[in-house]
Parts: structure tokens; C-alpha cells; sequence
């Protein structure tokens, strides 16, 4: 009787705690869904073609995110491109080439520290440095290496889990064929890993595109009018990166913009910005998830 | 030489001693690996048959607090494999090895035969794609996979990634091929496949085996080293070995009272 009646208690006790946690749940899940249909009965009706190839205006239903999506991707661009490249070194030293010591580890704890630090203090970092001191003006490039800098530590902590998750029986057959470390490296190490290693940067990327502190820091325009020059020029060499030191703005200033503006239209404009940017964010999201699938089916170990 | 001793000398292995960190695994162990023959190394688990096998490819190098002692001289330019002034790497070119689990590269059958070739400067594909061949008939895997080049590796089954990493192992031409428990993760059907194999290639190749089985040994092996806590207890021609050990403690392991 005493067993029965201990059971039937822990029963109850279970299936409280499901209840529980499946309302913890609900609380999560509903608000989001409601946040999101907020946004999109707002903005559904602006999301128009000509809301995506319009300046921002004085007069909201002209109004669009021409200038800010443009600048959006410019800025993610030079990010990415920054991002990766250094990240991918850092991790690729730290995992692979590093003497296992306290200066490894002193240099680990710090990494995992940056990743904690509020991004409006990168934005302050940036100012002084890229902008006062290097002179790189409150440009583009300014903006995506600050962005960059926010999601390093990101980056590198996912690009050395990726690596670590390739078996070491891997390099040492690479090893015993007479391979060089750093052969083993590009030939195994880094194509195994890159599936891990892009994850990790769209996840930090789509982090990273919603950021605003910083970039209004380093003095990001909030209404801006034109283009950035184009990346071509008609002479030799063709390419140009004259955009790269151009003025900007980005998609959550531009909301931001919008929401402090006291008509109601422009809150209209707010919301529908903020489904295109949201749009934009589950993109990366799924990009995310379809490139590690691809790798995961490619290779398992 | 001692009258157990192979005639034509591959490598000889002179008071090798190694040890992890502090720890000291391998003690003054002195053997003569012969010239196109098979050694067997037999021990219970934990002995260092594994840590033996990979001094002789400086595998020890790529972690660090590994130290050898001693001297593998190998023949016939009597280099001393274990010289801190020989570069492992120009080492591993001449002795190639073949993991306990197969392991080979999540890349297509031939650019796993391909890589020792490719890191050693091959670019040429008609040279790569011969050699290719030449390997894969080796390993006796060519029928098996000749129409499926191009498919991962990975889409084998376990025996036949295994030949694909004696293939692999084999087309650079070693001088020595060194072996880690190379079946004890495939069935019966695999395993006998990979000892016949390793008879065929005796004929070509100077082989060095780990096994812990003992029929192994004693079926593909001409001469054979017990080893015991790290120490070089017996070193036979194998018949003699597995008929009349000399050694009480070789005959005790051998009978399959202890190990
Ligand atoms: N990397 C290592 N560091 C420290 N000790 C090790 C390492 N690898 C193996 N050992 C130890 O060395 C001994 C011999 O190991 P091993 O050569 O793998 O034996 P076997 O292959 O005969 O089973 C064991 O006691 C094992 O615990
Ligand atoms: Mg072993």
C-alpha cells in the first residue's frame, strides 16, 4: 500500500513537471508568434517592390529601404570576408598548431570572455581605432570590420569545433602518408570542417545583422539618400572599392529611424522593415541548416 | 647474429627504449627485421606492440613529451629512423603504415590511393590514374571497385576500407609496410581476405604486424617478437616460436594461460 501510494505521488510529481514545461514552452512560442504577427499586420501592406528600390523620404508612403538593405549586405559582406579568414587562422592555430600550455589556455579564456562583451563597447573600440586613428571614416569598411571584430570570437570557437570534431585517425593517416602538417591541414582538416565552420558563421552573421549600437557608435547615418559607388569602374582594373569608404546605413537604424518619428506611417514602415530583416535573419538560419545537412550526408564519421 | 635471425636485414632495431612523457613504456628492445619478410609482434593488451610499431614511422613525433631512446638503423643506407637530424617526414615517405581501424579519407576510392602520390608531387593524371591501378590490383580491391572510382570511400564496407588503406598505404612504394591489429575490427570473411593478402605482399614488401591474435601470427608471420610490460621477452622464427619457445613465459602466453 505504501509502495503504491509512493508511486502514485512520483506519477503526479511527473507529470506536473510535463505540464510545467510544456507551458514554459507555450510562454515562449506564443509570444514569438505573436511578435510576429504584430510585425506582419503592420507592415504586410508596405511590403511593396517599390518599398525595396525607394530612399528613405519625408513622406512615409514613399518612403524605402533601398539605401539600408544596400547597406545591410555591403556591411555583411565585408564581415564575412573579414571574419573569416582571421577566425578560421586563430582557430586553426589554436586547435592544431598551438603548444598546449597556460598561454593557450590564458588566450582561450579569453576568447570565450570577448564573446560576453556588450557590442556597444566593440562600437567604442571601433571609433577610437578604425576611426580616429586609422582614419577609415564612418564608411562601410569602418562598419563591417567592427561587426566583424563582435563575431570573431563566434567564429573561432565554431571554426575549432567544427575542427575538433574531425578524428584525429584522420590526420594520422595523413600524417603516415608523409603529409606535412599544414598539407594535412588544407587537404583533410579544413574540408571536413568547413560544414561546422559555416554554420558557425551565418549563425554569428545573422547575429551580427541586427546590430545596431555599434554602427550608430561609429556614426552610421540614419537617413541617407544614395548609393554606395558601384564595385566596377569602366578602366583597368575594372573592380573598384571606392564603396568600401562610403557613408551607410543599416536595416535596424533605419527601423529605429522610423519608429521614432512621431506619425503612424512611419511605424508602418518600422514593422515592414522589420519583417524584411527578419526575412533576411531566417534565410541565414536556413542556409545554416541546409549546408549542414549537405555535410552531415557528405561525411560521416 | 644470432642463428635466429633473419639472413638479409631490413632494419635492426638496437636497445630502443621509449617512454610517454615520464612514463616508460618500451625497454631496451633489440630485434632484426628481415628484408621481405613478415615480423609478427604479439602481446597481451597494454604490452606497447602498438607503441613499438609506430616508433618505426616516428608517429610518436606529432604528440608532444614522446621520447625514443636508441637506435632502428635501416638498411641499406643505415639511417637511424629515430635521429632527431632525420626528418620524420622523409621517414614516413619510406614506411608506410596501416591503422587498427580502418581509416580511410571521406573522399572518392581514388583520391584515397592518390593522396601519398599527390603529396609527394604527382600531379600527372595518367601517372596517378597507373598507379592508381597498380595499388588497388595490389590490395586485390580492382575488380571490386575499378567501375566506382569516383564514390566515397566511406560507402565500402569495413573489409574493403581496410585493402583501400593497404592500397592507399601501397602506392607510394614503400620499403616497409607496418601494420596495427589491421582485422581486429572485421569479420572472419574480411579478416582472411587481408591475411592472404598479406602473404601475397611479402613477396614484394618488408612487413612488420601487430596482432594480438596468435593464429594470426603464426599463420602469416616468418619470424616473431613476444613482448611483455615492454619488454622484448622472445624473438623467433615463428615455427620454432609456436612449437618449442624457448622462454617460459612465451610458452604460458602462448598456450593461452594468461593475456
Ligand atoms: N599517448 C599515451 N600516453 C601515455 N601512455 C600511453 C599512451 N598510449 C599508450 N599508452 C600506454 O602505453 C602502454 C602500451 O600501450 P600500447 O602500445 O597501445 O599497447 P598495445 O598496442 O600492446 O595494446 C599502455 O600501458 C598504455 O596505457
Ligand atoms: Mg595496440
Amino acid at each position: 500500500m505504501r509502495l503504491q501510494s509512493a508511486i502514485a505521488r512520483n506519477r503526479f510529481v511527473d507529470s506536473l513537471f510535463a505540464i510545467l514545461g510544456l507551458l514554459a514552452m507555450l510562454v515562449g512560442l506564443v509570444t514569438l508568434l505573436a511578435l510576429f504577427l504584430g510585425l506582419a499586420l503592420d507592415g504586410w501592406s508596405r511590403l511593396t517592390w517599390r518599398f525595396f528600390t525607394s530612399y528613405p523620404s519625408r513622406f512615409p508612403v514613399e518612403a524605402g529601404i533601398l539605401s539600408a538593405w544596400v547597406g545591410t549586405t555591403t556591411v555583411m559582406f565585408v564581415t564575412a570576408l573579414t571574419a573569416v579568414p582571421i577566425g578560421v587562422g586563430a582557430a586553426v592555430y589554436l586547435e592544431e598548431y598551438a603548444p598546449k600550455n597556460w598561454l593557450t589556455d590564458l588566450i582561450e579564456i579569453n576568447i570565450a570572455n570577448l564573446a560576453g562583451v556588450p557590442s556597444i563597447v566593440y562600437g567604442l573600440l571601433a571609433l577610437g581605432l578604425l576611426v580616429y586613428q586609422l582614419h577609415l571614416g564612418q564608411s562601410i569598411l569602418t562598419a563591417g570590420l567592427t561587426l566583424a571584430l563582435l563575431i570573431l570570437p563566434i567564429v573561432v570557437t565554431s571554426a575549432r569545433e567544427a575542427i575538433r570534431s574531425v578524428p584525429n585517425s584522420i590526420r594520422e593517416a595523413a600524417h603516415a602518408l608523409g603529409a606535412t602538417k599544414w598539407q594535412t591541414v588544407k587537404d583533410h582538416v579544413l574540408p571536413y570542417a568547413t560544414g561546422g565552420i559555416l554554420t558557425g558563421l551565418i549563425i554569428a552573421l545573422s547575429r551580427a545583422i541586427g546590430e545596431s549600437a555599434p554602427l550608430i557608435t561609429i556614426g552610421a547615418l540614419s537617413f541617407i539618400a544614395f548609393l554606395p559607388h558601384p564595385p566596377w569602374q569602366p578602366e583597368f582594373p575594372y573592380l573598384s572599392f571606392q564603396w568600401l569608404l562610403d557613408p551607410f546605413t543599416v536595416m535596424p537604424i533605419q527601423m529605429f529611424n522610423w519608429v521614432s518619428r512621431p506619425q503612424e506611417e512611419f511605424h508602418t514602415n518600422a514593422a515592414a522593415a522589420g519583417l524584411v530583416l527578419l526575412g533576411m535573419t531566417l534565410a541565414m538560419n536556413g542556409l545554416a541548416i541546409f549546408i549542414r545537412a549537405r555535410f552531415r550526408k557528405q561525411i560521416k564519421w | 647474429m644470432l642463428p635466429s635471425s633473419p639472413q638479409v636485414e631490413k632494419a635492426r632495431v638496437k636497445d630502443l627504449n621509449f617512454y610517454y612523457g615520464s612514463v616508460h613504456i618500451l625497454k631496451n628492445i633489440s630485434l632484426t627485421i628481415g628484408e621481405k619478410q613478415v615480423t609478427a609482434v604479439i602481446g597481451p593488451s597494454g604490452c606497447g606492440k602498438t607503441t613499438y610499431l609506430r616508433c618505426f614511422n616516428r608517429m610518436h613525433d606529432l604528440y608532444p613529451g614522446n621520447r625514443y631512446e636508441g637506435e632502428v638503423i635501416l638498411h641499406p643506407d643505415y639511417v637511424n629512423i629515430l635521429s632527431p637530424t632525420v626528418d620524420p617526414i622523409e621517414i614516413r615517405m619510406r614506411i608506410s603504415m596501416v591503422f587498427q581501424k580502418p581509416n580511410p579519407f571521406p573522399k572518392s576510392i581514388f583520391e584515397n590511393v592518390a593522396y601519398g602520390l599527390r603529396v609527394r608531387g604527382w600531379t600527372d593524371r595518367a601517372v596517378l590514374d597507373e598507379k592508381v591501378e597498380q595499388a588497388l590490383r595490389r590490395a586485390v580491391l580492382w575488380e571490386e571497385v575499378k567501375d566506382r572510382l569516383t564514390h566515397p570511400a566511406l560507402t565500402l564496407s569495413g573489409g574493403q576500407q581496410q585493402r583501400l588503406c593497404i592500397a592507399r598505404a601501397l602506392a607510394t612504394e614503400p620499403e616497409i609496410l607496418l601494420f596495427d591489429e589491421p582485422t581486429s575490427a572485421l569479420d572472419p570473411t574480411a579478416t582472411a581476405r587481408i591475411e592472404e593478402l598479406i602473404l601475397d605482399l611479402k613477396t614484394q614488401v618488408t612487413i612488420i604486424i601487430v596482432t594480438h591474435n596468435m593464429q594470426q601470427a603464426a599463420r602469416v608471420s616468418d619470424f616473431t617478437a613476444f613482448l611483455y610490460l615492454g619488454e622484448l621477452v622472445e624473438f623467433n622464427k615463428t615455427d620454432k616460436m609456436f612449437t618449442a619457445p624457448s622462454n617460459r613465459l612465451t610458452e604460458d602466453y602462448i598456450t593461452g594461460r594468461f593475456g
